[in-house]
């Protein structure tokens, strides 16, 4: 059975032994290479660009905006308000603004030097809780990218009075402010793009998450049919929602020099460029208010969520949904209001990082629930037993939890694997007492969450998914889809998914490289919708094949795919014999997009994490020691590759909770180096010991759900709160580096 | 010969061994004209020398000695431990297996991690030029931020350090990471043991582990309450100030047999050996007070 | 789209533009190879854009992740730290002629997702089987740090480091392990 196997991945041995061509690997003859002149400040007006004489400008390919289309200097996303390339007022520094290209890179080099913008400044906002002046304004009336509301029972609209109740009556009202820094994404492979010109078409390949959002965004930027545009996806170098927004801008920049060059051009940005100019996760604040029984049953929940949403609105609105979706946490609270907002700041834009949106509140409610469980005298284990979800009750959107999980039992299986009571009493009397350590503290602290799985509420019917499974003459599949692989594993298991639903081997089917010429558009490679959603097409997709080369679906049949895949082609010579499977909304799946109602996601996975601690009071830095990560996801496609995505995602929340602080300077990023943005090293970290539970969905392949984004919630909570036990304080600030430790501890 | 003809020209000259400093973001690097000087291949350069025999024996490091050379020589490690201890805190392997001694002396970055240890074992710095050779003082070759006495046509050829006669030898480093981090304070403490008085040599010893039941209140290093000869203890830090920097007032303080009861009255002492600032990669308060913490406990464990 | 050193179009020499040249030889791979290189490329510049070897990765550029890791003259270093002529006359070895058995390993144990800092892991590893005696003293933890990841958490690299070494009979000391089960190491 291939589904649930260790089948090593598909595109592993290709990695391994560097023959996989990612988009700066391949030569192609005649390639111009293509730098970015950007912006210098973080607010103002383009005065002029000056080129250095000293350089023979005429050698170079030099593209402004004044070579794009009028009317169409927008790159689309949810609106086109961010140009390709700055025509007069811009919005933040390092925004484009001119492009040129040349056949030596050290040429392209020198003369990147060798051009200055100079600009006239405008009042910039740099921080989203800056008071607005109107000068400020840029946005709207306000600033404010997207504002919305989840409201529950008593925080419905026109229950004010009632929900004011809750709280004047409530034993305990408790309070916090809980707030998240920016994150880079640190893929290894840094964003690329090739572009040539091949059959009246111009051919854009490179690093993606996403090749039918580059080529919408080439047709809506040319004004062209998507048919005038392929795009091909390289082998990604890691995206981590890194490049789902941000590749369009690339892939406009390189088809403009390419067009204007009549060759093809190839940008490739460094690690500097590429820290300093591309998207970073939302920094969050989010404040939370809540009404507390006596018997520490939450009664009432309130919310505020404010996110940076950076200078443009690309993904914002959708971060802050979910990010507001999952807010409540996985909680069975009958009464809430949840306002958020994203503001407009003078930054480089903030865009999608796994999670999105997702792990800044889930930090704030899980610390949250520690704080509350603190001050109202009762165990953090205890308080969260008696208000986690059940089976039956609802969520914060309404949406009635159905997945069969046991959220408690899940809890307490963490808690055991982590030996947590133990750990707590040893703990104790190292901390105080006779035997306390001169400088070193330890503590132990978990979270409990959860993550929708696929795009939120109508967007997957929005999207229209559709996959193909083609049959060729010799027998083999081919499974072409727009997902792409990044390193999560996407082919092997997509492959395994057919495989099983064909019932032939797994290596009688391969996964397509994406290329937009050649698969259909089953939608992104975000929101761990891949397995969950896609892999349920290539599920449909896989029936209809079998259905039109005449074998049945019963499984109880002896049968032979390959050869009746074989027989179909020699009876119909010259033709194409293809399965499809197309997105159809379940029935009972009902959203409102307007109120925020409903069943905001098909599915979620389950998690609780335990993290143990040890503090150094001599350099105040936290070491992660031990990590316990037990979920529920469905069905476990694959046991390597789904532990493998865990432990990643796990080590990126350790990073987000510890080491990695965006330092930012004038709205862009000042320490855009690896040296100076620390991400965690193999030495850093305990092994991250991975547990998984089963309980198979009904909405996905084999009963798979989503997994890529859940373990990026879980990890800063349970950090933070095993610092919190270990010194007896209230951290709610992250990166919890040593130096906000130390402030935190003994103030300057 | 190279290095006397470009500096009589007036030409800076840039020797490069391993190349670890030099060649970082090689492609950003200024466009100005940049004359590379490669040791790389000069032999003897590389060799690492002991002289004498017995406890007397001192080790002599080449121009081109590596860390990784030190690292896999059981002799010098054994004889001056810090050496080893500090080579293995730096970078990684790929780093330790390029980068040099006299590269870190050379680039002069007040966060290298080699010259504390160097520096609290008494090293001096042989200097060669067309003109002879001579030595230096390694706690008197740096003389500001990336300045030091070396001339425009000298090269560093050597490392010389005094015979091992260290009691108390400990090195910290603080970096954002447990491995390939730049040092954000970092402090190397040496005391020469007393030969014929109350403390024994523990030549090749590393320190004893901390004892996680003492909580001692009162600390300092005490030989029978007698201040000891001048000069018994170094104690070196980087990352806090323009150049790696000797604590002098607070050895002086260490020799008159002070004791300490608080980390922060070694802070208050510290403020006349250090100038932290802030940067990208830390605060000057958080090198300030971890450099006094790290002392102070560290003389806890032995009080 | 051909992919051969004679036009690969990076930023190599033989173009118009690049700076002073000269002629550089080497071993790679066990083969001896001789180009005309950029007096100022660096080893990782000539191995991808002049030798056709594009497995070596640059990740930073400043000797930080590892992924441009190589193995020249017996010693494991970064090749983007390594100007070009100093390794002239001397022995190279990089990715592309990792044995098969040994990428099998390190498939099956999950080293490699995205792939991008993956050829520097495989060289530290080979590097750890060239030479046992430091692979059996050696704190796996610590001697991988010199190779940054974003993808495994590093569970999968350390896992490929032991099944590797395993395969070439090295003893080696006790490691944390990843995964249920044990939770491995010491507790202080």
């Amino acid at each position: 059975m291939s589904v649930g196997a260790d089948i090593p991945r598909v595109d592993g041995l290709d990695k391994l032994t560097g023959r996989a061509a990612y988009v700066d690997d391949v030569a192609i003859p005649g390639v111009l290479h293509g730098g970015t002149i950007r912006t210098p400040i973080a607010r103002g007006r383009i005065q002029r660009v000056v080129f250095d004489p000293a350089i023979n400008w005429s050698d170079f390919v030099i593209v402004d905006h004044r070579d794009i289309p009028a009317g169409r200097n927008a790159i689309k996303l949810i609106e086109a308000d961010q140009p390709a390339l700055v025509a007069d007022e811009f919005r933040h520094k390092h925004e484009p603004v001119v492009l040129i290209a040349h056949r030596s890179i050290h040429k392209l080099r020198d003369a990147l030097r060798a051009v200055r913008v100079e600009v006239e400044p405008l009042p910039a906002v740099l921080r989203p809780d800056m008071p607005l002046t109107p000068e400020l304004l840029q946005h709207g009336s306000d600033n404010v990218l997207k504002r919305l509301a989840i409201r529950k029972g008593a925080g419905e609209p026109g229950r004010e009075a009632e929900f004011q109740a809750l709280f004047d009556s409530a034993a305990h009202i408790i309070e916090g402010r809980y707030a998240t820094g920016a994150q880079e994404h640190v893929y290894l492979e840094t964003q690329g793009m090739v572009a040539w010109q091949e059959d009246g078409r111009l051919v854009v390949r490179g690093s993606m998450q996403c090749p039918y959002y580059v080529v919408d965004s080439l047709a809506y930027f040319f004004n062209r049919p998507r048919e005038a545009f392929r795009v091909i996806q390289a082998p990604v170098g890691g995206g981590f929602g890194g490049k789902e927004d941000f590749p369009s801008n690339l892939a406009i920049h390189a088809a403009l020099l390419a067009e204007k060059a009549g060759a093809p051009v190839k940008i490739v940005y460094d690690r500097q460029e590429d820290m300093a100019a591309t998207t970073k996760r939302h920094p969050g604040v989010v404040r939370h208010r809540t009404a507390v029984d006596a018997s520490g049953k939450l009664l009432a929940m309130d919310i505020d969520v404010v996110m940076d949403g950076g200078a443009y609105v690309t993904l914002s609105p959708v971060v802050l949904s979910r990010g507001c979706i999952h807010a409540a946490g996985p909680y069975a609270c009958e009464n809430i209001r949840a306002i958020g907002e994203a503001r407009l700041t003078n930054s480089v834009p903030y865009g999608a990082f796994r999670g999105f949106g997702a792990p800044q509140t889930m930090f704030a409610i899980e610390r949250h629930m520690d704080v509350i469980a603190r001050r109202i005298g009762m165990s953090s284990v205890e308080l969260r037993r008696r208000n986690l979800v059940r089976d039956g009750q609802t969520l914060a959107t309404g949406q009635v939890v159905s997945d069969g999980v046991d959220l408690p039992s899940l809890m307490d299986a963490a808690l055991t694997d982590a030996r947590y009571d133990e750990r707590q009493k040893l703990h104790a009397d190292m901390n105080s007492g006779a035997g306390s350590h001169p400088y070193l503290r330890r503590g132990i602290g978990f979270a409990t969450f959860h993550h929708g799985s696929g795009f939120t509420g109508g967007g997957e019917t929005y999207l229209a998914s559709e996959v193909w499974v083609e049959g060729h003459a010799d027998g083999r599949v081919e499974v072409l889809t727009a997902q792409t692989d990044m390193g999560q594993g996407t082919s092997t298991i997509l492959s395994q998914i057919a495989a099983a639903q064909l019932g032939v081997s797994a290596d009688l089917v391969r996964v397509a490289t994406p290329d937009t010429s050649r698969v259909p558009n089953s939608g992104p490679t975000v929101a761990s919708r891949t397995a969950m959603v896609v892999g349920k097409l290539v599920e449909a997709a896989c029936d209809d094949l079998l259905k039109q080369s005449g074998i049945g679906t019963t499984k109880s049949i002896p049968r032979d795919p390959s050869g009746a895949i074989k027989s179909w082609h020699a009876a119909n010579p010259g033709k194409r014999l293809i399965g499809r499977g197309k997105y159809e909304k379940p029935a009972h799946i009902q959203w409102d997009d307007k109120s925020y109602r409903g069943d905001a996601y098909a599915a979620y996975s389950w998690g609780t994490y335990v993290a143990e601690v040890e503090v150094d009071l001599r350099t105040f830095a936290v070491r992660v020691t031990d990590f316990v990560a037990r979920q529920e996801v469905g069905r476990v496609l694959n046991p390597t590759l789904a532990r493998g995505q865990i432990q990643g995602g796990v080590v990126q929340g350790i990073g987000w909770a510890l080491y990695e602080e965006v330092v930012l300077d004038d709205g862009v990023m000042k320490n855009c180096q690896m040296t100076n943005y620390v991400i965690p090293a193999c030495a850093d970290l305990p092994p991250i010991r991975v547990f998984f539970e089963e309980s198979p969905s009904p909405f996905g392949p084999q009963g798979a759900k989503g997994i890529g984004e859940l373990p990026m919630d879980g990890p800063a909570p349970a950090i933070l709160n095993a610092v919190c036990d270990a010194l007896g304080i209230e951290a709610n600030e992250i990166p919890l580096t040593p130096e906000r430790l130390m402030t935190l501890l003994e103030g300057r | 010969m190279m290095l006397a003809d470009s500096a009589s020209r007036g030409e800076p000259v840039t020797p490069i061994a391993g190349g670890t400093d030099v060649m970082v973001s090689w492609h950003h690097r200024a466009k100005d004209k940049l004359t590379l000087l490669d040791l790389s291949r000069v032999r003897e350069l590389a060799v690492m020398e002991w002289t004498g025999v017995g406890d007397g024996a001192s080790l002599t490091l080449g121009g081109l000695t590596t860390y990784w050379d030190v690292m896999q020589s059981r002799e010098a490690a054994a004889a001056y431990p810090l050496l080893a201890e500090a080579a293995r805190q730096v970078g990684a392997v790929q780093i330790q297996t390029r980068g040099t001694w006299a590269g870190n002396v050379g680039n002069g970055s007040p966060a290298a991690d080699g010259v504390p240890v160097l520096m609290a074992y008494d090293a001096t710095v042989t200097l060669a030029s067309v003109r002879g050779r001579r030595e230096v003082r390694l706690d008197e070759y740096f003389t500001g931020y990336r300045k030091s006495v070396r001339a425009a046509d000298e090269l560093i050829v050597a490392i010389r350090l005094p015979p091992p006669t260290w009691g108390v030898q400990w090195f910290h480093k603080v970096g954002a990471r447990r491995a390939q981090a730049i040092t954000k304070v970092g402090v190397a403490m040496v005391r020469r043991a007393v030969v014929s008085g109350q403390m024994s040599v523990t030549r090749g010893h590393a320190i004893p582990a901390p004892s996680a039941s003492r909580r001692s209140a009162v600390v300092g290093e005490r030989a029978s309450g007698a201040p000891d000869a001048a000069g018994s203890w170094r104690v070196v830090a980087n990352s806090v100030a323009p150049t790696v920097v000797r604590c002098r007032m607070l050895e002086s303080a260490l020799d008159s047999g002070r004791i300490f009861t608080r980390p922060d009255e070694i802070e208050s002492l510290l403020a006349g050996d250090i100038s932290p600032i802030d940067d990208m990669r830390s605060t000057a308060v958080y090198r300030r007070r971890v450099l006094a913490r790290l002392i102070y406990h560290r003389l806890a464990q032995s009080a | 789209m051909a992919n051969s050193a004679n036009d690969r179009a990076g930023p190599g020499a033989g173009e118009s533009g690049a700076t002073e040249t000269f002629n550089m030889s080497f071993t790679l791979n066990g083969a001896p190879v001789s180009r005309r290189v950029p007096l100022d490329a660096r080893l990782l510049d000539v191995l991808r854009y002049d030798c056709a070897c594009p497995g070596t990765k640059e990740g930073c550029g400043e000797g930080e992740c590892g992924a441009c890791s190589v193995i020249l003259d017996g010693l494991l270093v970064n090749s983007c730290l390594v100007p070009a002529f100093q390794a002239a006359g001397r022995v190279v070895t990089t990715v592309e002629s990792v044995a098969a058995d040994v990428a099998s390993a390190l498939n099956v144990t999950g080293t490699s997702q995205c792939g991008a800092c993956t050829p520097g892991i495989v060289m530290s590893i080979r590097w750890l089987l060239e030479r046992p005696e430091i692979a059996s003293n050696v704190d796996l933890r610590e001697f991988l740090s010199g190779n940054l990841c974003r993808c495994t958490g590093y569970d999968g690299v350390v896992a490929g480091a032991e099944a590797a070494l395993t395969l070439r009979g090295i003893p080696m000391r006790g490691v944390a392990r990843p995964g249920p089960g044990d939770r491995g190491g010491s507790r202080p």
